[in-house]
């Protein structure tokens, strides 16, 4: 394990600097669970992660975390309306299949919803798909042929996509590479997008 | 590290002379209960599991006894010596159940009152009751709080009764292969064997042991039918197919397939071993065991009072406590926001699947038990 590099992922800062503190989270996708134990140990938080794979589900029980193995493209249904303070996506909305279903979850067990995702518009891939190839980077760390990621989009992709879905941006904050904050052209300067949202009816 | 047999181990017995008052409305004014331990109590006797069994086990968990090398606890393959559940680290308890036959006071030992074996006299016990008689022995034995309460199908429900009777007793249960109640369809099947073993004309209303007989033959369906319910169709199939005992069919109602043998095989050792009375009264604790029942059907709201974390792991090939009956138990500790993980193990066993040794599901108990501060 190496929590000092994980935990030092600046969108983890950017995600507890939203968070309220004690709040009561579900991490979709938690992994070994690196992001739930970060918030715990700075915001206090309390919650569950949901993971499918063996190995991060132990992974996530070794970090300490509540982990729940189940397969969140059922859904879910296990979880009552507006039961979190948040419910989290990080780094697996590109590779969820019912994209839409799940984002409509997201908001009907959890208050808010924060989502982050590699920007397939950040000029690093646009260079390489405009080389001929397809991007492989430190937010794209995989080749065509073994990549999790089944959606590709951008930025913009994705605010078209929360106008059109009665999702309301609370927050959003773009990182480059380094991990610093991008406010000029953030489609284009910006490889990892945070957002923050709810329900426009909210 | 080493993983080691905790070895040659001896059970113990405790007498309570003070009366115990069923769940049923019954009173035992005086029982004892046979248990065996491994590991050390530490000095802050905080390092204490308790580990409940199922239907036809015991408190023999781990190790072998001394004159009997071929007898290993039931659980061996998951406690001992830097094994899943170290007892190295804990100080491990396994105690047969009020009620049954390896010891504890039940159905075949001697009520005092008459002179003669309890037999069916003897009340019907619960899961509850089990919890109470349980939560003496500990109290006996210097265990203020157990460090965990855990056991697999009805020991996995004994470790949830206990949460929710003894929240202040119990930091973490690990519920396995369990359900927050009995469906129809487990009930009829308990009923079955119930009615195997009843109907038999050597029952003799339970009192069978002064007849100096055993209603074997209504034991053995009783087991056989039991069996069936521990093993998937895959791991019925993988294991014996429709392969002949002999190369050919026989044409009448002796044995033809590898199945029915194993089944009569089963049913034979478990009625040389089993005490029918308890058989009985174990499933209708099962039968009964119902935590939400008291408040009012709300399983979240029979969770609220609990202090303890919780591992819960069900098999997928489980149809007798399937995934599904485990994610009811989850979905109750999660609205009660109790601090929760679950695994849902991929198994072709069926059922028994918590008893086998399976490198992800013993992983998960281990990471699971070194998060427990002693």
């Amino acid at each position: 394990m190496t929590p000092g590099r994980r935990t030092s992922r600046r969108d983890f800062d950017t995600i507890a600097g939203w968070i309220g503190d004690g709040s009561h989270v579900l991490d979709l996708g938690c992994g070994d669970g690196s992001l739930l134990r970060h918030l715990r140990r700075v915001r206090h938080a309390t919650g569950y992660g949901i993971e499918l794979d063996d190995n991060k589900v132990l992974a996530s029980l070794k970090n300490g975390i509540n982990v729940l193995q189940s397969d969140l493209e059922r859904g879910l249904s296990g979880f009552e309306e507006d039961s979190f303070d948040y419910v989290i996506l990080s780094l697996t909305l590109q590779a969820v299949r019912h994209t839409e279903r799940i984002v409509g979850e997201m908001l009907r067990v959890g208050r808010e919803a924060i989502v982050t995702f590699p920007n397939f518009g950040y000029w690093r891939h646009r260079l390489h798909v405009m080389m001929g190839r397809v991007p492989v980077s430190r937010e794209l760390p995989y080749q065509w042929y073994d990549t999790p990621n089944v959606h590709v989009l951008t930025i913009d992709d994705f605010e078209i996509f929360c106008a059109g879905h009665g999702m309301r941006v609370r927050e959003r904050v773009v990182l480059d590479e380094a991990g610093d904050e991008v406010k000029l052209l953030p489609n284009l300067l910006g490889a990892l997008a945070v957002y923050r949202f709810d329900r426009w009816s909210a | 590290m080493s993983q080691g047999s905790v070895g040659i181990v001896k059970p113990e017995m405790m007498q309570f002379d003070e009366p115990i008052e069923l769940k049923g409305g019954a009173r035992i004014d005086g029982y004892q209960l046979a248990y065996e331990s491994y590991g050390e109590l530490n000095a802050e006797r905080n390092n204490a599991i308790l580990v409940c069994h199922a239907l036809n086990a015991s408190h023999h968990v781990a190790g072998i006894y001394a004159d009997q090398a071929e007898n290993v606890g039931w659980w061996d393959n998951l406690i001992g010596p830097g094994k899943p559940v170290d007892t190295d680290r804990f100080f491990v308890l396994g105690v047969n159940n009020l009620g049954g036959c390896h010891g504890s006071t039940g159905p075949s030992s001697v009520d005092p009152r008459t002179g003669k074996p309890w037999g069916g006299d003897f009340p019907v016990v619960t899961v509850e009751d089990w919890v109470s008689v349980q939560a003496r022995l500990a109290t006996r034995l210097g265990i203020d709080q157990f460090a965990a309460v855990m056991g697999g199908s009805l020991g996995g429900m004994q470790a949830l009764q206990w949460t929710i009777d003894q929240p202040e007793r119990v930091r973490n249960a690990l519920v396995i292969a369990a359900a927050p109640k009995l469906s129809a369809q487990n009930i009829a099947f308990n009923e079955v064997a119930r009615t195997a073993i009843t109907s038999d004309p050597e029952f003799h209303g339970g009192n069978y042991y002064e007849h100096g007989v055993v209603p074997r033959r209504g034991l053995r369906i009783a087991r056989m039918i039991g069996h069936i319910t521990y093993l998937s169709d895959d791991a019925m199939d993988a294991k014996f197919g429709r392969n002949l005992r002999e190369d050919v069919l026989k044409f009448n109602f002796d044995i033809d397939f590898q199945i029915e043998s194993y089944l009569r095989y089963q049913g034979d050792k478990f009625a040389d071993t089993f005490d029918a009375n308890t058989y009985l009264r174990i499933t209708k604790a099962l039968d009964y065991f119902d935590p939400a029942a008291t408040f009012g059907g709300d399983l979240t709201a029979a969770m609220k009072n609990s202090k303890a974390d919780y591992l819960v792991v069900s098999f997928t090939s489980d149809w007798r406590f399937s995934p599904e009956r485990s994610h009811e138990l989850v979905k109750a500790m999660v609205e009660s926001r109790l601090n929760v993980s679950y695994a849902e193990i991929e198994a072709p066993h069926g059922h028994d699947a918590f008893l086998m040794d399976d490198a992800i599901y013993h992983n998960l108990i281990r990471a699971y038990l070194e998060r427990v501060s002693t």
